[in-house]
């Protein structure tokens, strides 16, 4: 099977009228883990919902694909059968519905019948991965995230990353609110996933994920694009001097969105 | 101005109907004076629904149906809802109010249970019914159709635990309508101090549809320490008029009453779910769930009202509508004054799958006492898209994205009944109203 693929160019994306990505572009392959850093309100949870397919963002201009597929052609089921993947900041609560039977129809999404997880197997996976995330047992039969706690939530979007095993996975602040321990949980089941079928962009305000992912890209944002790429180094040098030493090297004055 | 109305039975074929079941006289005397009184009375009006255009006096009387006993006579559809023969312990089946199959386990004979038809109780336990029936609860002085229904019952279950039972297993009753017969169920539920029963009734429809009436009431007496749970599964056909009450009189000092409603019925159908929380410290719990579908209209009222201190009471009730359906939902919570430190709760949810389809939601609290606490929260909306763009983020197409929501969303009703095959039996149901 080939590496996986994600290409994103020059993409472009408004909420209600309003650009928060202009003129966005990256390539993640298999092997791969970006770490995508910037302040506050530069758009890097837009850029994560706008891949996904949310229904409040409108992409205006450019190109995505995974896999050499286009990813704007696609449902957002058919963007998740072909592979990607999108832990999200705030998960939504469904009541009635049990985190297990959440993640197994998940699993068996797309497949014919007779090609189904079974029960035993789902179970045996399950498990396994609770274990590896240090998840209580009880959380199989509670209602997908329904009362759950900010660090409860982050865990079960971890929980499903490694039990749906995409081939691109975006996680959109997995870090924000876990404590260190719940970090270092976190950053084991992510290194669990990394190879060659992997790959993974991590969109992080901190550098203090980084210390236990360790990324091989690093892109700042601001103003809805990328304005600098480097390596693990950056984000280290990020962490030590804060952003403004790049904004005072490209000029920027003011970092979020819709200020020129 | 008062409209002529006439009923398809007269004095004299009430009088005959009550002779042939062999009643005692004071029935028969009940009856005939509920008949009188069904002439007068008016009909019920619940808030929000007109129902007097309704269908609720033209219906045939003659049940059409032989008792039987056999479990293999059974039909099919009656058989999904219950255990396979052999597990098969504590069981009533009735079609047109006649029972066809009955069973019951006899340690619980032994322990003074009863549980047996309502034809059967009005002579046998005469006494029992002659304290409780359409006394305190329902009563036939309250409009047309409950007086008709004191005057026509033909159907039902009366079922007695005595003081200090526990009744571990639940209690099955299936209730079978075919063609145009009106149907008069009543089901009386007495459970004496710190007994604890649970009770589960279906109601079905068979063969071809016919224009019909269901009149269906269940009085429900908790006592002292008691604790009854009360599950239902109704799913009449779209020719079918139906009028539901039932209530609960919680008389007993920290009793507690469950009912799990699952009011699925594809015809007009109006509703009412009373628990009357009179002891002390007693408690009650109401949950229904509900789906519109084709042109029916429904009205749901529950009403949890508080008498006794310390007294404590939920209504939950969640609707799916679709099509061009019309549901009203009617949540009323009243604390009367001297129930201090009673709380209150409702929450009334209604999922609308259509833009022709209607659904009200008005949530009401009544207070008349100061130390009280007392919520409420009432939504009518469509599937949230975040929640579906959720779900779909994960492989889901959008149609099981639905379904898992709106099964979710039916699940309170569906996950509180304590029988297997009947909560398969609303699942499945629910499978196939929305799809």
């Amino acid at each position: 099977m080939t590496k996986p693929n994600l290409t994103v160019k020059d993409l472009h994306v408004s909420i209600e009228e309003k650009e928060i990505l202009k003129g966005f572009g990256i390539e993640v392959n298999g092997g791969e883990i970006h770490a995508i850093m910037g302040p506050n309100g530069t758009g890097k949870s837009t850029l994560a919902s706008a891949l996904m397919g949310h229904p409040k963002y409108e992409v205006t201009k450019g190109a995505a694909s995974i896999d050499g597929e286009d990813l704007f052609e696609m449902e957002v089921d058919e963007r998740a059968l072909a592979g990607l993947f999108l832990a999200m900041q705030y998960p939504s609560e469904v009541s009635g519905v049990t985190n297990s039977d959440f993640i197994r129809s998940a699993m068996n999404a797309g497949k014919e019948e007779g090609e189904e997880v079974s029960l035993m197997k789902f179970i045996r996976q399950i498990d396994e991965k609770m274990n590896t995330l240090e998840i209580d047992e009880s959380f199989q039969h509670r209602y997908l995230n329904e009362g759950f706690s900010g660090g409860e939530k982050k865990r079960n979007e971890i929980l499903q990353l490694l039990m749906l095993k995409p081939r691109i996975a975006i996680l959109d602040e997995i870090d924000s609110g876990l404590d260190i321990d719940a970090l270092k949980v976190v950053a084991k089941g992510i290194n669990e996933l990394r190879s060659e079928e992997f790959g993974c962009m991590i969109i992080t305000h901190y550098q203090r994920l980084l210390n236990y992912v360790k990324p091989d890209f690093v892109h700042v944002m601001m103003q809805g694009r990328i304005v600098k790429s480097g390596g693990p180094e950056l984000a280290q040098k990020l962490e030590e001097q804060g952003y403004d030493w790049i904004k005072e090297e490209l000029g920027i004055e003011d970092e979020t969105v819709g200020q020129e | 101005m008062t409209t002529e109305i006439t009923f398809p039975v007269n004095q004299q074929q009430v009088t005959d109907f009550s002779k042939d079941r062999q009643e005692p006289q004071w029935f028969t005397d009940l009856r005939l004076s509920s008949l009188e009184k069904a002439l007068n009375l008016e009909l019920p009006k619940p808030d929000k629904t007109k129902i007097t255009k309704w269908n609720f006096t033209s219906f045939d009387f003659d049940a059409k149906t032989d008792e039987k006993g056999s479990f293999s006579e059974l039909s099919e559809s009656v058989k999904t809802l219950i255990s396979k023969e052999e597990d098969v312990k504590n069981l009533i089946v009735q079609n047109n109010g006649v029972t066809t199959f009955q069973s019951m386990q006899a340690d619980l004979i032994d322990k003074g249970v009863i549980f047996t038809d309502i034809k059967t109780a009005v002579n046998e336990h005469e006494d029992l019914i002659k304290k409780y029936f359409m006394q305190d609860a329902v009563s036939s002085d309250e409009n047309r159709l409950t007086a008709l229904h004191a005057a026509l019952v033909n159907g039902g279950t009366f079922l007695y635990v005595p003081k200090n039972v526990e009744v571990d297993v639940p209690l099955q009753a299936v209730y079978s309508h075919e063609g145009s017969f009106g149907l008069f169920n009543h089901v009386l539920v007495v459970a004496e101090e710190n007994s604890y029963v649970t009770y589960v009734e279906n109601h079905l429809s068979e063969g071809s549809n016919e224009e019909a009436v269901a009149n269906i009431v269940a009085e429900v007496f908790v006592g002292n320490g008691a604790t009854v749970r009360f599950g239902a599964v109704d799913n009449l056909s779209e020719t079918v008029t139906t009028y539901v009450n039932r209530r609960a009189q919680v008389t007993g000092r920290d009793a507690n009453v469950y009912w799990a409603l699952g009011q699925m019925n594809d015809g007009n159908t109006v509703s009412e779910n009373t628990t009357n929380l009179i002891g002390d410290g007693s408690y009650g719990d109401t949950k229904t769930v509900s789906i519109g579908r084709g042109n029916q209209t429904q009205n749901f009222t529950t009403n949890l009202i508080h008498f006794g201190k310390h007294t404590d009471g939920e209504i939950l009730k969640h609707g799916v509508m679709k099509d061009s359906a019309t549901s009203i939902f009617n949540g009323i919570s009243k604390i009367e004054h001297g129930a201090t430190k009673s709380n209150s709760e409702q929450t009334e949810r209604v999922l609308m799958l259509s833009e022709k389809a209607r659904g009200d939601a008005n949530p009401a609290l009544l207070i008349d006492e100061d130390d009280v606490t007392a919520g409420h929260a009432a939504s009518v909306g469509k599937i949230d898209p975040v929640q579906m763009f959720y779900l779909m983020s994960r492989g889901l197409s959008e149609k099981e994205a639905q379904r898992l929501i709106i099964h979710g969303f039916l699940a309170p009703v569906v996950n509180a009944l304590p029988i297997e095959s009947v909560k398969e039996q609303l699942y499945d149901v629910i499978e196939r109203k929305v799809y």
